[in-house]
């Protein structure tokens, strides 16, 4: 077994910061300096940002007095409910790393990476892909990694990068570490401190039969988890069966563009979550909450399962570009009720056709994502003498099942041997034309069909040319009495 | 002296001598258009590939999509789009289809604002998913043709665009044709076999070749021109 402790000492912070950018020319706004306090309404500054921290705003100082340093300070009350969820959620995003995932609340994970490291091709390269995956989210950590989960635990809390992996090595470092970071109370460990331990080395050393009389087993139990002498066991985290993350935004945001940040972030975790799962999703909505209206919904459908960030990032960027909002935004939040199995994509040995797939599937929807569905679609030939019913729109890709060559020559189909020119151009309303304007070179050819269903036609078509030499497909039109006839131009032969 | 003559066989077999008359070869990656006539003007042998041509057409109908028809129906059989960008009539599916044209492989994309229509095209031919892309801008501006251009190079694809500017402004197209009628001048007596005729002429191309022209039999399938002036049309007395 082998543990790797993701500690966050800034969580606090990063759930409310982690949806705006930093830089103004992405957050299109400056946000003020900011801080989290305890207490509700706020009282001790907790954490303060990079900003208030400049204007000398430390943590454990009073909000009046912060205030006095910094005017313009954005102070919240901490949000233990959030971190919980940002926790959640981080796990859910870790299971692509390693099934075994642990919620060591309230401010790490615990992820057993021992079965995963051949195929992460070793320690550094996971690491380093935690830690990218981690700052694209918007989140800082602190890697440790140890044989035992309190052991990595301890070392991650203490903000030592540490990577052990056998229990001799790990027994000696440990053993120099200070006490606080131990899972027990403030009581044990000032009382432990009075009596001059300094370590858990010097602590380990006492008699243990007094250390359990005086302190309670808890004690004992945990420095045996931490040195490897007693099995550790870890509840692994369950995932709900739907992905669901929120993201606050520490100041109102009345445009799109800057929420594209917090949507990119949101997105990452949607896709480490699918990654863990070997699943694809077809839709997810993104929720923008205001406040004190109903929130404006921005679903985002795809005809294939996907969970590439980059696609699925790309398509939220064409609809949300594509929303007005009624109200600036407070929060956001990604739903995705439904996932799908998707295949892991494997190296094939041939230029595999199915990336040729997605590449044109992915195409289309991103086309689709910003001019409507409805704007995009393909041909099918339809078995019909009219020529404007000949085809029909149809999904891309949809092949017409008369598109042998045989068959299109009679055009129509119908038994026809009709095999006079088509025009390449289709007028989708005929144009009224002057007979005198029009020079005829071949006709007529009697188009007449639709008794049955109200769309009377009974049509002459010649080709003609124009004075300006184009080629047309002219037609004149019987009226149903037979007495008078016009001419329009139907097709143009392109 | 002939070429029979062995000193000046050997002479010629030889790499070092260039020879006046030959062409200077181009390197550019082509996709051949199906009219042997057009394919010896053009340096590539075709269509170049991963790159832009502008087709100027100031009438339509006179066979501009006839003469991309032959490479539609050779790309078509590929498993990749060919995409219509905002075409300002219907294309008519059984005339593609006659053409040769495998319309599953075709996508329709209709965009109204002239954004929308290079945005379009640049996602088409930056996809990698699509072997030619061909659109109908509004208007192209320069900084719009070189985003065009980038993404064409980026997805390998064949990207033409139809244009009524004029012949005269430059573009950063890599191949620039008119089209024409070839005897838009009116009727030609006793010239049979004129109408269906298209002229090409050469504005730009990426070596030597510019202002050449020529005539092509785009739309072999056509009538020639009847003898009996017209109108009357035989049959409009029939129905009466």
């Amino acid at each position: 077994m082998l543990w790797l402790a993701l500690h966050l000492p800034l969580l606090p912070l990063e759930v409310f910061l982690r949806g705006h950018a930093d830089t103004p020319e992405e957050s299109g706004s400056a946000v003020p300096p900011f801080a989290v306090a305890e207490g509700h309404p706020p009282r001790r500054i907790l954490l303060p940002d990079r900003k208030a921290l400049h204007c000398g705003v430390q943590p454990g100082m009073g909000v009046s007095a912060a205030y006095g340093l910094a005017p313009d300070l954005l102070v919240r009350s901490r949000d233990i409910a959030q971190e919980t969820a940002a926790l959640e959620g981080l796990a859910l995003w870790a299971e692509q790393f390693t099934p075994v995932v642990h919620v060591a609340e309230p401010d790490a994970l615990l992820l057993e990476i021992g079965g995963c490291l051949r195929l992460f091709e070793g320690l550094e390269n996971l690491t380093a892909l935690v830690r990218e995956g981690l700052s694209a989210l918007g989140f800082t950590a602190t890697l440790a990694c140890a044989p035992t989960p309190t052991g990595a635990l301890l070392f991650a809390r203490h903000r030592l990068e540490t990577a052990f992996t056998d229990l001799p090595t790990l027994r000696v470092h440990l053993a120099r570490l200070p006490l606080d970071g131990l899972d027990v109370t403030p009581a044990t460990l000032t009382a432990l401190r009075d009596m001059g331990v300094r370590t858990l080395g010097e602590c380990l050393r006492l008699p243990r039969d007094g250390l359990a009389r005086r302190f309670g087993p808890a004690l004992l139990v945990t420095l045996d988890r931490a040195f490897g002498h007693r099995p550790d066991p870890r509840a692994p985290f369950v995932p709900p069966p739907r992905f669901r993350s929120r993201l606050t935004l520490p100041v109102p945001v009345p445009e799109v563009e800057p929420l594209l940040f917090g949507a990119r972030r949101l997105v990452g975790e949607l896709a480490g979550f699918l990654t863990g799962r070997g699943a694809g999703v077809t839709r997810f909505l993104f929720r923008l909450e205001h406040d004190g209206r109903p929130a404006t919904g921005i679903p985002i459908e795809l005809s294939m399962p996907s969970r590439d960030a980059t696609h699925l990032n790309a398509l939220v960027r064409e609809r949300f570009s594509r929303t007005m909002l009624p109200a600036p935004v407070e929060a956001m939040v990604l739903d995705c009720e439904e996932t799908m199995q998707l295949a892991p994509r494997n190296f094939s040995l041939f230029a595999s056709d199915a990336t040729g797939t997605e590449q044109r599937t992915a195409l289309v929807e991103r086309l689709r994502a910003r001019l409507g569905r409805e704007a995009i679609h393909g041909l099918a030939l339809v078995p019909e003498h009219r020529p404007e019913l000949a085809f029909r729109e149809a999904e891309p890709g949809t092949t017409s099942t008369p598109e042998s060559a045989g068959a299109v020559g009679s055009v129509g189909g119908m038994g026809s041997a009709v095999a006079s020119p088509r025009p390449l151009w289709l007028l989708s309303k005929p144009e009224p034309v002057a007979e005198a304007a029009l020079t005829f070179l071949s006709g007529p050819e009697r188009i007449e069909s639709g008794w049955w269903d109200g769309h009377d036609a009974r049509r002459d078509y010649f080709i003609a040319q124009r004075r300006n030499g184009a080629l047309v497909w002219a037609y004149r039109e019987h009226a149903p009495d037979g007495s008078t006839m016009k001419w329009y131009i139907h097709g143009l032969f392109a | 002296m002939s070429a029979n003559d062995p000193d000046l066989e050997s002479l010629l077999l030889r790499s070092q001598l260039w020879r006046g008359d030959r062409r200077a070869e181009v390197a550019v990656p082509s996709e051949p258009t199906g009219h042997a006539t057009l394919d010896a003007l053009l340096p590539g042998g075709g269509w170049p590939r991963a790159a832009l041509t502008e087709l100027l057409v100031r009438t339509a109908g006179i066979g501009e999509l006839s003469l991309l028809a032959p490479m539609l129906a050779r790309l078509s059989r590929q498993d990749t789009w060919i995409a219509l960008v905002a075409p300002p009539h219907l294309p008519y599916a059984p005339a593609l289809a006659a053409a040769g044209v495998a319309l599953s492989r075709l996508l329709l994309i209709q965009a109204e604002q002239g954004a929308d229509r290079l945005w379009a095209m640049e996602q088409a031919l930056a996809s990698g998913a699509c072997s030619a892309v061909i659109g109908w801008p509004a208007f192209v501006h320069e900084r719009g043709l070189r985003r065009l251009q980038l993404a064409a190079e980026h997805g390998q694809a064949l990207g033409i665009f139809f244009s009524s500017g004029q012949a005269t402004s430059s573009s950063l197209a890599a191949l620039r044709l008119e089209l024409h009628p070839a005897d838009a001048r009116g009727p030609i007596p006793g010239n049979d076999t004129a109408p269906a005729r298209l002229g090409v002429r050469v504005l730009k191309v990426r070596g030597p070749g510019i202002g050449n022209t020529l005539a092509l039999d785009v739309r072999p399938g056509m009538p020639v021109r009847p003898q009996e002036p017209s109108p009357p049309p035989a049959a409009r007395q029939r129905t009466a």
